[in-house]
């Protein structure tokens, strides 16, 4: 699938939006195998983690994910009623929303940070999940957390002993 | 050590409000054996010495430093370095040192944001001449010098290393005369570690605990909680399930849900994310919109997660609105709704 990043946002210049995901075991992940054996086209801007039930998904993942380069994050998994283990994703569904609110607060695009359900069976679902968070991200952007955020502060040379300061 | 064989003790503050100068007097009469103990070589707040008193000493000279507040002016960071390069130990002292603690909050906004609320759209601001401080300034009798003020507030740790960290704002007087008693007797536990306890709040708090589902969350105006029952599980946010312990829960004590001043605790490196955590699995919810619903009655949850913690988090402050040239994403609503899809 071909997508021109730089027609939806020109500040991506040679890169493309690097996407983290993170995929229950027992549905999503699978459903992700089954669109690739199924020979399925969506944007190769996925870079897929797998892990037991959503969860299982700790908010510091998000959060660090953000931080140390992705672009956006994707969260996969069972649709409800059918967690492997009976209430993971409704667990997930309460952080995700208490997680996204938060990061809003702090300057990251709601549509950057996304949640969507596939059972094993369901390719196109995954397929559309990772199009739309996808086209969402290429329009806003890129996020480079560390070069917006953190080397903005400024930093000051060590001083030297003559230095004055100005209040002692 | 000096010439009466006393170790060498300096205080300073940086960006803080004082208190935890005020609390290393709450020690009390233990305040004599510190003086007895050491010899005081540097504590602007309480004697007069001046920084060219500290510039006069040797490098490691000094034995110990506490040093409360966090880094948001330059003369904040050239007195940390300095600071450092002449003590052998470097405490953080108190929540603003160690995570950023109130000035942190600073970094929900950006210098711009704050000048202009600050000293022009503020209610209680009377500046008919639109006057902003400035680092220099002409006047008859020569020119005067502020210090500069960054955009960002940063911790003591993320400008000169840290040996150990105090958490508490301010710290309860018992962890100081623990961390003095500790560094006279030279039993200091390894450099990097916090001064402390190691469980939640929870575990020192006396309230009555139960499996934990609500409907919805209070403000503490709005309900007269029962005293005996756990805060969080009357709907009042407590920040006490992920938050190091130390203080005696003190606030839930008195029927305040607990701040979280002391900080994540051990093994946290992102004290928000963790509260996230927390409190979503308390919410008896499981429906998209019941689940909004119930987060719509918690008001600023930034503001709640990262009240003491935002500089020393992950993320470390808001996305400055122009950043590295480019602009960055078009405003959005601050308040995202789950999608009602997720129902099925
Ligand atoms: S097992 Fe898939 S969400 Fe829990």
């Amino acid at each position: 699938m071909q997508i021109d990043y730089n027609a939806l946002n020109p500040a991506w210049g040679a890169r493309k939006p690097v996407i983290i995901g993170f995929l229950c075991n027992w549905c999503s992940y699978n459903a992700a195998d089954l669109a690739g054996t199924s020979r399925m086209s969506y944007p190769p801007t996925l870079r897929d983690i797998r892990i037991m039930c959503t969860g299982r998904l700790d908010p510091t993942f998000v959060i660090k994910a953000l931080r140390d380069g992705a672009d956006g994050v994707l969260v996969m998994g069972c649709h409800p009623g059918q967690c492997h283990y009976q209430e993971g994703n409704y667990k997930a569904m309460r952080r995700f929303a208490l997680l996204r609110r938060t990061l809003a607060q702090l300057g990251v695009h709601p549509d950057r940070v996304q949640l969507a359900w596939a059972s094993a069976a369901e390719a196109p679902n995954f397929v559309e999940a990772v199009t739309n968070i996808t086209e969402a991200v290429a329009r806003l952007g890129p996020l480079e957390w560390h070069d917006t955020v953190e080397d903005i502060a400024p930093r000051t040379p060590v001083p030297s002993m003559t230095e004055e300061v100005a209040h002692g | 050590m000096a010439e009466n064989g006393k170790p060498k003790l300096a205080l300073y503050w940086a960006a803080s409000c004082g208190g935890c100068e005020i609390s290393v007097l709450a020690i009390h009469e233990k305040i004599l054996d510190v003086a007895e103990a050491f010899d005081i070589v540097f504590w602007p707040c309480v004697l007069d010495f001046k920084v060219k008193d500290v510039e006069a000493l040797a490098d490691n000279e000094i034995d110990v430093c506490l040093f409360n507040g966090a880094i948001r002016t330059d003369e904040n960071e050239h007195m940390a370095h300095l600071l450092r390069r002449k003590s052998k130990v470097m405490v953080a002292y108190g929540s603003c040192a160690m995570e950023g603690c109130i000035p942190g909050l600073a970094n929900f906004a950006d210098r711009e944001q704050m000048m202009q609320f600050i000293y022009h759209d503020s209610p209680s601001t009377a500046n008919p001449d639109g006057i902003e401080p400035q680092t220099r300034t002409e006047v008859p009798e020569g020119e005067l010098e502020l210090p500069a003020f960054w955009n960002t507030v940063r911790t003591l740790d993320q400008v000169v290393p840290v040996d150990y960290y105090l958490p508490g704002c301010p710290p309860e007087a018992k962890w100081t005369i623990a961390a003095v008693e500790a560094i006279l007797k030279n039993e200091l536990p390894p450099p990097g570690s916090v001064i402390g306890m190691d469980v939640s709040v929870c575990d020192e708090c006396p309230r009555e605990r139960h499996e934990k589902k609500i409907k919805r969350f209070y403000r503490p105006q709005e309900i007269e909680p029962d005293p005996n029952l756990c805060l969080l599980e009357q709907g009042l946010f407590c920040a006490g399930i992920a938050t190091r312990a130390g203080c005696g829960a003190l606030c839930p004590g008195v029927n305040m849900g607990c701040r979280g001043c002391y900080g994540p605790v051990e093994g946290v490196r992102d004290g928000g994310a963790r509260l996230i955590s927390a409190i979503a699995s308390v919410i008896d919810a499981d429906t998209p919109e019941e689940i909004d619903a119930v987060l719509d009655t918690l008001p600023d949850p930034a503001g709640y997660f990262y009240r003491f913690g935002l500089a020393h988090s992950l993320l470390h402050r808001t996305r400055l609105a122009q950043a590295n040239g480019h602009k960055v994403a078009e405003p959005f609503e601050e308040i995202p709704h789950l999608d009602p899809k997720l129902a099925e």
